[in-house]
């Protein structure tokens, strides 16, 4: 597989957040390390430090979202950063601007830190390809490529309730083959060692050869779930049903929405996770959503420290990281 | 002014030479002796080809000139000049300019041009369709009468089977020949990189295998049933070959091509995103790379072709599936196929057959050859010249190309057209 330099400053520093894949794993390790001392200052009354102080922080969204923009505007601020919302599918790019071109007019403001989503698998890596030297990019999302700052939040969730990776059998199910989530989430478990990482869906929704990423694929959820610790599933978009993918809503839950009968096939102290939203009673039956098993909600204030964590990490360093490449 | 070349190395497939000989052209364009010249032959210009390779002029079975309609891309003046200067003297232009090429007016609009401009011979491509829009024929007879050598609806699908049955037949009727690119549409499904490990990997939408293998079959069938001549244009899997391998053996009046960029890159190189490797149909896997390279020693593959598709700077400059698809190809046409000789897989004659006589017999044109009284369309090679391409080099307007700093080895330091020498390194026009 060919390097990819583009992540990383000359210095070896992490300089953009684009993808999981090709991160070392003691990066993704200090990462986690550092989300857990942010998680603590949550808890505070005072929910501020000051590390980017003076910065600003675009949210440039040009598809549309709530919870990951919310999340990440609460994290820029909760380290001081200044935060500038902007959905661009509304203004300028209706106007014919390229892609770039807003970049370079935003970066024209003195932009530091670029929080980029967009509907086009490699956005992130082609605005990243195109910044001066001293702005930064996480991809929060780009087509069906990545979405890394989730996988991250769900890595910190699984360890926080689960240990260690190694001892770990983990299930995704659903919409793999539209999903940059789960393809963020199979990068990271691999790079962090997890036992066993197994996709789970219909063949309609799974990508061609997508053992090659390292996972096990299965057909039967039930077979998929057996002795599995995490269960992630994903979300299905509702469009997915008129392009012959699906036939109906009835038959994927039957099949593959997660009902306490399927979940019972997984361990019992199974942990059961989703990116959101949700589709109650189409990929998930509220039962288990609402049920003893489920970190969902965990998943969403995890996700304030762990983007904190990578905020501060490309810009700044962490202490954990600085202390580690001193000689 | 007649023109003598001195001390070359001649390769001519066409007419089985690949020895030392000196080359006669007579004031009028013409060649008059290979070897030998006629008697009173009087050389008023001598050139000098010692330790060089004299070839007939390339012929490119498929180059988008950009004109009429896209000029801000290319124009004919600047990728005719681009093609002289890779040795390419014969060019074919598909008939998706703007507006298409289905009127005979449009189709002498743009040999007129290329006359003018006078640098390297420019043969259009009729549409197959009107507007390309798959559902009623063109007036295939008149385009014929104007110039166009074979009939195409370009990347636009004729989807509707009876149309593409109807127009084959009627195309049948004048003994012309329809140049296919096989894709089922509804397989393509707005795909742009293979689909296999490396689109799953990045997450762009892929374009299976099988759309081009139903495309070839559905076309193969209605060629059986109309007894068409057909050309299908930049195969790209290991099974469309072996669909049209088996058709020739089986008697069928089939040739197809494969662009230089389809044997030396794969999917891999698509690495991140790097939207230059963004071509349709899209680069494979290594085992269809390798299968499209041995179709050429058995003779499947009966050319190589450039595909050029010069594009602005901001064609690429997008994220990988809403970028341009197409590769700026003539001056990599000639470095690519000589690669194929240093990498052993053809001998130097084979390849240069390859970009020169058998391209011309497609598109049935007299040209690619070296006999008496042909055109002098002459490319002259320094075999040895080592070199990078660099993008100030490119002459094409379009600088997208994947090739940026491939070594290649081998360089064109002459190219003639009608006995004139239209390019000269070192000596810019």
């Amino acid at each position: 597989m060919k390097q990819d330099g583009r992540q990383f400053d000359s210095h070896g520093r992490l300089r953009h957040f684009l993808t999981i894949e090709g991160l070392p794993r003691q990066t993704i390790l200090d990462i986690l390390d550092t989300a857990e001392s942010f998680i603590a200052m949550g808890e505070r009354e005072i929910k501020k430090v000051p590390l980017l102080r003076g910065k600003t922080v675009v949210n440039l969204f040009f598809e549309s979202s709530t919870r990951t923009r919310t999340t990440f505007e609460i994290a820029a601020k909760r380290l001081s950063a200044d935060v500038i919302n902007i959905n661009p599918s509304l203004s300028s790019t209706a106007k014919g601007e390229t892609l770039l071109d807003t970049v370079r007019n935003l970066e024209a403001m003195h932009t530091d830190l670029f929080v980029v989503r967009h509907a086009s698998s490699g956005a992130a890596y082609l605005i990243a390809g195109h910044v001066s030297e001293h702005v930064h990019i996480i991809n929060a999302g780009d087509g069906r490529h990545a979405h890394p700052t989730q996988a991250m939040l769900d890595m910190f969730t699984i360890r926080r309730h689960k240990g260690p990776f190694e001892n770990l059998r983990v299930a995704i199910v659903g919409d793999v083959l539209h999903s940059r989530v789960a393809r963020s989430e199979i990068h990271a478990l691999t790079t962090l060692g997890a036992a066993e990482v197994r996709v789970i869906a219909p063949k309609t929704l799974l990508p061609t050869a997508v053992e090659k990423l390292g996972v096990h694929p299965f057909t039967d959820m039930r077979a998929g779930l057996a002795d599995v610790d995490v269960i992630m599933m994903l979300r299905l978009q509702r469009e997915r049903m008129t392009g012959a993918l699906i036939p109906s809503e009835q038959e994927y839950f039957n099949l593959y929405g997660l009902t306490a009968e399927k979940r019972a096939y997984a361990k019992p102290d199974v942990i059961v996770m989703h990116p959101g939203p949700m589709n109650r009673g189409l990929e998930i039956d509220s039962a288990v959503a609402d049920g003893p098993n489920s970190v969902i909600l965990p998943q969403v204030t995890n996700g304030i420290a762990v983007r904190m964590a990578i905020m501060a990490l490309i810009m700044g360093g962490t202490p954990a990281a600085e202390a580690r490449r001193a000689p | 002014m007649s023109l003598v070349i001195k001390g070359g190395h001649v390769i001519d497939p066409a007419n089985n030479i690949d020895s030392p000989h000196d080359v006669y052209i007579a004031a009028d364009g013409f060649i008059v002796g290979v070897g030998s010249a006629p008697s009173g032959f009087k050389a008023e210009r001598t050139l000098d080809a010692k330790g060089k390779l004299v070839c007939p002029g390339l012929v490119d079975l498929r180059a988008r000139l950009r004109e009429p309609g896209l000029e801000y891309k290319a124009t004919m003046e600047s990728e005719t000049r681009a093609a002289v200067s890779a040795g390419i003297t014969t060019l074919c232009c598909p008939p998706d300019t703007q507006p298409p090429i289905d009127t005979p007016a449009m189709a002498q609009m743009i040999q007129q041009r290329a006359w003018r401009i006078g640098l390297a011979f420019v043969h259009p491509l009729g549409a197959l369709t009107r507007a390309l829009e798959g559902q009623q024929l063109t007036d295939m007879a008149a385009l014929d009468e104007a110039g166009c050598v074979g009939f195409s609806n370009a990347l636009q699908p004729v989807t509707d089977t009876l149309v593409m049955r109807r127009a084959m037949e009627y195309a049948a009727s004048f003994d012309l020949t329809v140049f296919l690119h096989a894709q089922d549409p509804w397989l393509q499904n707005g795909g742009c990189v293979h689909e296999g490990e490396i689109g799953t990997r990045l997450g762009l939408p892929g374009i299976p295998e099988a759309a081009e293998t139903v495309g070839v079959a559905r076309d193969l069938a209605l060629i059986e049933q109309t007894g068409v001549r057909a050309h299908f244009c930049q195969l790209s899997s290991s099974r469309a070959v072996a669909m049209v391998a088996e058709a020739q053996k089986r008697g069928l009046p089939v040739s197809a091509d494969v662009t230089a960029h389809h044997l030396h890159l794969t999917e891999h190189d698509i690495g991140f995103f790097n939207t230059q490797c963004h071509v349709l149909p899209p680069l494979r896997s290594t085992r269809d790379r390798e299968v499209l390279r041995r179709a050429l020693k058995t003779g499947v593959l009966g050319a190589i072709c450039s595909d050029h598709q010069p594009h602005e700077p901001d064609a690429k400059l997008a994220p990988f599936a809403d970028s341009e698809p197409g590769i700026s190809g003539l001056e990599t046409l000639l470095p690519l196929t000589l690669k194929l000789v240093d990498e052993k897989l053809l001998t130097l004659s084979e390849a240069i057959a390859l970009v020169t006589h058998k391209p011309a017999a497609i598109l049935g044109v007299d040209a690619g050859h070296l006999g008496i009284d042909a055109s002098a369309d002459i490319c002259i090679i320094d075999p040895k010249a080592h070199w990078t391409l660099t993008a100030d080099q490119l002459k094409s307007r379009g600088h997208n190309t994947p090739f940026l700093g491939w070594e290649f080895r081998g360089k064109v330091t002459h190219t003639l057209v009608g006995g004139e020498v239209v390019f000269e390194l070192g000596v810019e026009t």
